[in-house]
Parts: structure tokens; sequence; C-alpha cells
């Protein structure tokens, strides 16, 4: 309890710097995203009305959307209308809200990224824990090279293999479809999950084995052997304990996989989510929806890796030291 | 060595001598055969997609409709897809689509990457600072959503296929550089503090012959691992990005186009789907493999 108590506001400290820093990230970002569009040569006004529309008719839309005023201007007004009243535009397609399309599409890609992330520690971390305890035995070995095949097969064709396998072949699961498991019944949920998870399995049982093979063959281990815990004592509450933060760094960005590993499963299993929802913009060249996408994904990247960072600091007193080591360098130096 | 018997009558010594002299960088790569095999196959690759124009039976973008979907034969080794074009002479151009964007990206990652850790490493200070930032920016994001995003913007899809190539290329390179800036980074950082740059320095060698001569010698070894690994990661990120309809366009063959046309007719004729994935996996494995194999070879720390 003393320590939490000395942590809190050097955490809070941390916390306040490293949100203030996400206000530039996501302006670049937001920046880059705007005028990339701005650059491209389609013009918004042929992609909503079609090239054969009135001159008259485009000059007036171009006008009531705003689109002949200087790009600085629109960018400026794009921002305040995001930060004043949360308004990210209008399709160029069908003049839809951006927020709805978000709000339609999020529940899903976050519903399947979350399962696929469970997945992926459920299966990841004790197969690591596993082949680490293990190392070198013929189980460790078939693991591990699943495990590098699994970070090389792209889901695109894991995806079409495993339906094939097990859709056409065994009939076990149905061929495509998404629904919330509750209400449609878990299979159509059950394949998408587990094609989203598999890079992020295979990388995490990859590092938990070579982390927890760091710890085991540390001193301390060596001396809680010593002593005559058990081997399981040994294990998980002094191994995997120290062996966990770099798991935890690893889960953090592979959350960011997740989510654009669903630009790919949602596309191929026709999920309505926002990968899937994004890729079609893209291709229509709806700009706003683009947009849209592109600041939701930023701003839930910057979020994930913030957590990570403060848990690593919750779990992890070497890197809090080391923080404030650096810190105090980079004071004295200024 | 030739010389060493004349100076040296006793054989015996001679022989320990040739013992104890550290193993060249081919004799120990010769020695770990899954880097081996890999080389191979990838030389293989390059030469394929060097030679596709001359021994590619057909043209890629060749139609018959009167051959569609036909199984492997003697006219066509690999059978034909769903517009009678030879699968065979498709993968082969595909290799050079997918090599010749993992080369062009690797090239525009290592310029940017040796620019940006070079100036962050020797300058320090603000600069150092402030690139630091963007790269750590840029390295929250991960894998390919950047490039996404930045084609999507660009719109690649309605552009040309040789257009559609460049702006891949441009997407992944311009999003691509910071894992290296870091490296490179931190590598100038440890070398420049070294007794033999420092030497160097007391002679009155300037900070860009001490780059030239005595930091860029000493970083391509670290540089050659990263980019090896890092290439296998560009390929898939070529076929993804293909495979979504935003990268190369058609005719175009790159594989992930492929693999995303067979998605229409899997269930029938899986075939078309499983030679491109195969070649598609089995690169981006020999890639991995052939840089496990050159830092095993490469790494100071790992010389006996």
């Amino acid at each position: 309890m003393v320590v939490a108590y000395c942590i809190i506001p050097s955490m809070l400290r941390f916390l306040a710097i490293r949100l203030a820093l996400a206000v530039p990230t996501l302006l670049a970002i937001s920046f880059l995203v705007f005028f990339a569009g701005y650059l491209s040569p389609a013009d918004p006004v042929d992609i909503a009305l079609g090239e054969k529309a009135s001159p008259e008719l485009k000059a007036r839309i171009r006008h009531e959307w705003g689109l002949d005023r200087s790009p600085l201007v629109r960018y400026a007004d794009y921002v305040t209308g995001i930060v004043t009243r949360g308004d990210f535009g209008n399709s160029f397609i069908n003049r839809e809200p951006v927020t709805t399309r978000i709000a339609r599409g999020f529940p899903n890609t976050a519903l399947l990224a979350t399962c696929a992330l469970i997945l992926a520690l459920l299966i990841g971390v004790p197969l690591g824990i596993a082949c680490a305890v293990y190392a070198n035995s013929w189980f460790d070995r078939t693991a591990m090279t699943i495990a590098l095949l699994g970070v090389a097969v792209p889901s695109f064709v894991l995806g079409p293999v495993l339906v094939l396998l097990l859709s056409v072949r065994l009939q076990w699961l149905p061929v495509v479809g998404f629904a919330i498991p509750s209400r449609m019944g878990w299979q159509y949920f059950v394949l998408p999950t587990f094609v989203l998870a598999s890079r992020s399995l295979a990388l995490i049982a990859r590092l938990t084995r070579s982390a927890m093979l760091e710890t085991l063959g540390q001193d301390y281990i060596r001396t809680a052997r010593a002593k005559g815990l058990s081997p399981t004592t040994v294990l998980f509450k002094h191994a995997l304990k120290n062996a966990f933060p770099p798991i935890l760094t690893v889960a953090g960005t592979t959350f960011g996989f997740l989510l654009s590993g669903s630009f790919v499963v949602e596309t191929f299993f026709t999920i309505p989510g926002i990968g899937n929802e994004s890729i079609r913009s893209i291709l229509n060249r709806d700009y706003p929806v683009i947009q849209g996408m592109a600041l939701l994904l930023a701003t839930i990247f910057v979020l994930v890796n913030l957590l990570v960072d403060v848990l690593y600091g919750l779990l992890d007193p070497r890197a809090r030291v080391a923080a404030a080591q650096i810190r105090r360098q980079a004071e004295v130096k200024s | 060595m030739s010389a060493a018997p004349l100076l040296m009558p006793s054989s015996d010594v001679a022989e320990v001598e040739l013992a104890a002299a550290p193993p060249t960088f081919w004799q120990k790569l010769r020695r770990n055969p899954v880097a081996m095999i890999s080389l191979c196959f990838l030389g293989a690759l390059v030469i394929i997609s060097l030679l596709a124009p001359l021994i590619a039976p057909y043209d890629f973008a060749r139609q018959s409709l009167s051959e569609r979907m036909q199984g492997p034969s003697p006219k066509h080794w690999l059978g034909t897809d769903e517009l009678g074009r030879d699968t065979l002479s498709r993968l082969m151009y595909g290799a050079r689509i997918s090599l010749t964007v993992g080369l062009a990206v690797e090239a525009m990652v290592v310029t940017l990457g040796l620019a940006v850790g070079l100036i962050a490493g020797f300058a320090g200070g603000w600069l150092d600072n402030t690139l630091m930032r963007v790269t750590d920016v840029m390295l929250a994001f991960p894998d390919i959503l950047l490039a996404i995003l930045l084609l999507g913007a660009l719109g690649t899809a309605a552009s040309s296929p040789a257009i559609s190539i460049l702006l891949v290329v441009l997407a992944l390179g311009i999003t691509g550089w910071p894992p290296l800036a870091r490296l490179v980074r931190g590598q100038a950082l440890t070398l420049r503090k070294r007794e033999f740059v420092e030497a160097a320095r007391a002679m009155g060698a300037t900070n860009s012959r001490i780059i030239l001569r005595h930091i860029l010698p000493n970083l391509l070894s670290p540089i050659l691992v990263a980019i090896t690994v890092d290439m296998a990661g560009v390929i898939l990120a070529e076929a993804t990005l293909s495979f979504l309809g935003i990268g190369v366009q058609r005719p175009y063959p790159s594989w992930g186009r492929m693999i995303n046309d067979a998605l229409d007719y899997y269930r029938s004729y899986p075939r078309l789907l499983i030679a491109p994935s195969i070649l598609l996996s089995l690169t981006v494995l020999a890639l991995n493999f052939l840089g496990d194999g050159l830092r095993d070879t490469l790494d100071p720390r790992r010389r006996q």
C-alpha cells in the first residue's frame, strides 16, 4: 500500500504528459490524411454526382459542401467540427454522418478484436510457458514451427484454407457470415476470431517462450529451487511474474495488429466492422469516412500504447526507476 | 597462407594456426542448412523474376476464354484461371512484382533510416529528440495500417497498374523506415564512443569521414540482417494491400491480387488459391530463415 501511495503522483504526472503528447500526434495524423485526400486527383463532387452531372449542379453542391474554400480553411473547419461538436463530416456517397458509420461498425470490430486478443493470450501464453519448460523437446520444436508458420502465412490465406477444410470438407462450421455469438449461435464467430488471432497467437507464444527461458536461467530461480520450493511455485510465482512485462508489451502491439488485421478478416468473412467499412470507403474514394476511420484507429492506438506503458510501470518497478532516471538525466542536460 | 610453410617449417604449427583461423562468413553460413535452402529458394526466385519475359510460357495478361479453369496439362503446367490466363506465367511475373516492391521499399527504408538515424545519433540535442519523437509516433502504428490509410487517401484503386506499384512502394517506404532509424541511431550512439572513432577524431578526421569510413562499415551487418527480415514483412504487406484491392492493380499479377481473384472460385477450384498462397508463404518464410541465419553468422556476440 505504501508503494502504491508513492506511485500514484508520479503516475498521474506521467499520464498527463503522455495525454498531452497524444494531441499533436492525432493532429499530425488528421493533417496527413486530410491533405493526402486533398491532393488525390479524384473530385469529390464527381464521386457523389457522377461525371455527367451538369456544371451548375456541381458548382452548387461544391458550394453547399464548402469545397470551394481554401484547403487550410477546410482543415481548420474539420478539426473545429470534431473538437466542438464531435462532427466528423458526412459521407460523400450518401451524406450519412461519419459518426453513424463508426457507431455501426465499431462494436463488431471491437468485439472481434477483443475476443481474438483473449484467445491469443489464453492459448499463446500457456503454450509459450510449456515450450520454455520443455525447451528443445519435440513438443517445443513442433509448436514453434507451427508458430513460425502462423507468422508467415497471411490471414487471407489461412482464412480460405480453414473454410475449405472445416466448412466445405468437414462441414463443421458455416462457410461465411458473421453474427454476434449470443443471437445467432457461436459457429459464425469461431473462424473469424481464430483467423484474426492466429498471427498474434504465434507472436505471443514465441515471445512468452523466450521471456520465460530468460527468466528461468536467472540466479534467483536457482535459489528458489534450491530452497526446496515446488516447481509450480517457482514457475508461476517467480518466473512468470518476471516474464510478464515483455509479454504485456507484445499484447499491446498485438492489439494494433488485430485492428489492422481486421481489414483483411472482415473483408474475407464479410463482417460489417470498421475494417470492412474503411476498405469500402477507400474503394469508393469516400474521403470523409476514410479520414474519420483513420482518426478513430489512431486514437485507439495512442490509448492502447498509453495503457500498456502505465501497466508496465505498475508491474515492473525497474521500468519506473529507469523512466525516472531518464527524466532526471534529461533535466540535467537541459 | 601460402607463404606460411616457408616461414614455419614445422607442419604441426601450421595446422594449429589453420584450425584457429576463424571461419569466414560463407563457411559459417554454409553450416546452416535452413538458411542455405532459403538462400537457394530466394536465388531461384530472383532468377525466375529476372528472366520472366523469356521463360514464362505465356504473357501474364493473355486471355483465352476457350481455355478457362483448366487443370494442369502439358500446355499449361499449373492450369489456367477464370479468364484462361496461364497460372505459371502469372506466378512468375508475380515473383517479379513482389521482389521489385520488396527491394525498392528496402532501398527507401535504408536511405531514410540511415539519414534519420545518423542525424539523430550524431547531432543529439533537440534534433535527436524531435526525430525520435516522430519515430516513436510512427512506430506506435502497427503493420500496414498507415500504408492502407495513405494509399486510400492517394487513391491507388483508380490509378494505372504501373502508377499503383509506384504508390505502393512509396507508401510502404514512407511508413517503413522507423525501426531501421532506431537501430542505426542506437548503433551510432555506441560506435561514436568507441576507441577507434575517438582515435580517428584525434587524428583530425571530419564528421563525414568518420561516418563514411568508420561508422557505416560497422553498420552493414546489422542493417543487412534487419532488411532481410523486414523484406518478408514488406512482401507480405504488398500482397495484403493488393488483396484488399488498394495495392498493385489489374492486370498485373501480384500474388495478393491473384489470391483475391481466386476467392470467387476457391470452393470449386482451390488450386487457383493454393498456388500463389504457397509461393507467398514460402518466400516470407525463406526471408525470415535467411535473416535468422545471417544474424547467427554476423552477430559478433555469437562469435566463438
